[in-house]
């Protein structure tokens, strides 16, 4: 099982990686998901997986009987989930304030910021 | 059976310890409270000055005890420290923290003059003392997981910062922004998952426990992966171009925070993890660590010199800051991590007084581009004076402060006795003449040179407002030049605090895992 996850965290890793590459904001955007999911799915993985049952502890007993799922692995993602969704949500109204102020969703043509062709800086001093 | 006692924690926290994580709560609670004080008018701004003085004030209640009794911890929720969320506070992690919080302060009283009427509506102080929550957090955190945490938490508080405002300039600058630091603790997340893969555990002073029995290979790459996001987040060389691209759009006082505190964050995190956590791995990575050394070294001053907008051209010279605190990484002597500590220190204080300046300038010029400017030394002499000692603290000129972190920096890579060591010293000295040339020939531009024909200057701002902007931005300045006129204090602080950098056991053992428990 940890093989065919590891494969598919490559996968998202590298269909991220492509979609980033794009010069399309909301396409970068989606990249950014893809990868960020890829990462979650990592950390779930990098905490061995089993079979096992939900880390639960028994009523009067201090430890859980017998063994259990990882369960900070899930504490990790939960908390990576719920700001990676934050962060979306923000870059998304960003992309599109950009494109409605902007008129550009390509960051070739987004240079307001950094525009082209200015003239050289002057040679005095 | 698990003992309890060797589980759990069972008395409570002292009262004394819980300063270390009081400044946290102040901010959050503090930003909190200021977005539901917004419609109060000037209330607002009261406020956040009030909670960012009670910060500084238990600041310095911890930085003056990290320096009587050694580093300090404080673990949440009763776990004990490898389970449970530790906060720990050495000299370098207290001393910044107290730094970011004055240059925070600097900050609100500079941005009070410029926005004037403007009340607290928009959530500008919500969102600073939220970025300084952020901001000090990494600094105090002593657990990896919650350094991302603090490392988001800071992200989208300068995302709100940045776009505050929303002129066009504004959203090109946070959409390359954005992405790219997003992409930043992206990796650095990806990182962190390898790691506690490896190692199970993802508090520092466990991480210095078990790290030296993991597979070194794997380590490093993960170690790699930490230098990227780090170095992404603290515009070291091949990844920087989001900085000059961002840290000009925003209000010059949102970019003194940021170049003060956002870079600085990131180089420190790298320090942390690649000197402290896996010495191993950074000599695996040397190599590499002195060609980014050196190629931000060279290449940043020489995009300041070829850079005409004003904002544009410092952002250069923030980045060649990192470049030599990344000489300390690459040579981590005790001299090497002293002047690294001590250079963050210094950019905190000189950068933020820098962009308060450069907003200085281009308020009273009404332009951005060096180009357009002139004169000025006959409008504004003081402005002169404070600009150009910044510049000369910048490049490390010797009464100012930023001479000490530089003298350091090269007797670190001057006492390595090996040909890397000279090339990075003498990279130093080459980036100090180059950022010399750069902010003498702003200088020159902007305040020597007649003003270009048909340049107006705006009528000069009311004087209350003038009072504030010049006020924080000198007392800065005045900073920077006592703190190198008399730098006996900064000294005494390294001398106990950088040798914990390279033998951590005081800090395994403030955080409670000296025994090696579980």
């Amino acid at each position: 099982m940890d093989y065919v996850l590891a494969i598919l965290v490559g996968c998202f890793v590298a269909l991220g990686v492509y979609l980033l590459l794009s010069r399309s904001v909301i396409r970068m955007l989606i990249g950014m998901t893809i990868l960020g999911n890829g990462v979650n799915l990592l950390i779930f993985t990098a905490g061995r997986l089993t079979r096992e049952i939900a880390p639960i502890v028994p009523a009067g007993l201090d430890q859980p009987d017998g063994p259990i799922a990882n369960p900070l692995p899930q504490a990790l993602i939960l908390t990576a989930i719920v700001i990676g969704f934050a962060m979306f949500s923000f870059l998304l109204v960003l992309a599109f304030r950009a494109y409605q102020s902007l008129d550009a969703d390509n960051t070739d043509t987004m240079r307001v910021a950094e525009p082209v062709n200015e003239p050289n800086p002057p040679l005095s001093y | 059976m698990v003992e309890v006692p060797q589980a759990m924690i069972e008395t409570a926290t002292a009262a004394a310890d819980w300063v270390v994580v009081l400044p946290l709560v102040l901010c959050l609670m503090g930003a909190a409270a200021a977005l539901m004080l917004r419609k109060s008018g000037g209330l607002t701004f009261i406020f956040a000055v009030l909670i960012v003085c009670a910060v500084i004030a238990c600041e310095v209640t911890l930085l003056l005890r990290v320096f009587d009794s050694g580093p300090l911890s404080m673990t949440m929720g009763k776990w004990l420290p490898p389970f449970g969320i530790s906060f720990a506070a050495d000299i370098f992690g207290a001393g910044f923290a107290l730094t970011a919080a004055v240059v925070t302060l600097a900050v609100l009283v500079y941005a009070q003059g410029e926005r004037g009427a403007e009340d607290g509506r928009d959530g500008f102080h919500s969102m600073v003392l939220l970025l300084l929550a952020g901001v000090t957090g990494s600094f105090l955190t002593g657990d990896l997981f919650n350094l991302y945490v603090w490392f988001e938490v800071m992200l989208i508080a300068s995302f709100g910062l940045i776009v505050l405002g929303g002129r066009p300039a504004q959203l090109d600058g946070a959409v390359k922004y954005g992405f790219l630091n997003f992409l930043a603790t992206t990796f650095f997340l990806l990182a962190l998952g390898l790691l506690y893969g490896l190692l199970g555990t993802l508090n520092m002073a466990d991480i210095l426990r078990v790290a030296p029995s993991a597979n070194p290979a794997a380590i490093a790459g993960v170690a790699a992966l930490l230098l990227l996001a780090f170095g992404m987040k603290a515009a070291a060389f091949p990844v920087n171009a989001w900085l000059p691209a961002a840290y000009h759009t925003p209000p010059a006082v949102v970019s003194a925070l940021f170049a003060g505190l956002l870079t600085k964050v990131g180089i420190y995190a790298m320090l942390r993890s690649l000197v402290v956590l896996l010495p191993a791995s950074r000599d695996l990575l040397e190599p590499v660590l002195v060609a980014i050394a050196l190629a931000t070294l060279l290449i940043a001053p020489l995009g300041a010199i070829a850079e005409t907008n004003l904002r544009r051209a410092i952002g250069f010279l923030v980045i060649g800051g990192v470049g030599s605190v990344l000489v300390g990484i690459a040579v981590p002597s005790l001299a090497g991590v002293s002047g690294a500590g001590l250079y963050i220190f210094h950019a905190i204080l000189t950068m933020t007084a820098l962009y308060l300046v450069a907003g200085l300038i281009e308020s009273r010029t009404g332009q951005t581009d060096s180009r357009q400017m002139g004169g000025l030394y006959a409008a504004s002499a003081p402005l002169s004076v404070l600009f150009f000692v910044l510049v000369l603290a910048t490049a490390g000129v010797p009464p100012f402060l930023g001479f000490w972190p530089k003298l350091l920096l090269l007797q670190a890579g001057l006492g390595e006795g090996s040909w890397v060591g000279g090339l990075v010293a003498a990279a130093l000295v080459v980036n100090a003449v180059l950022t010399l040339i750069a902010g003498s020939r702003l200088w020159a531009h902007i305040f020597w040179r007649a003003a270009p024909a048909g340049a107006l200057m705006p009528p000069a701002p009311p004087r209350h407002t003038i009072w504030l902007r010049y006020g924080a931005t000198g007392a800065l300045a005045a900073v920077v030049v006592a703190a190198g006129l008399w730098p006996n204090g900064l000294f005494e602080a390294l001398r106990v605090g950088a040798p914990d950098l390279l033998d951590p056991s005081r800090y395994v053992a403030a955080i409670g895992l000296a025994g090696g428990a579980p």
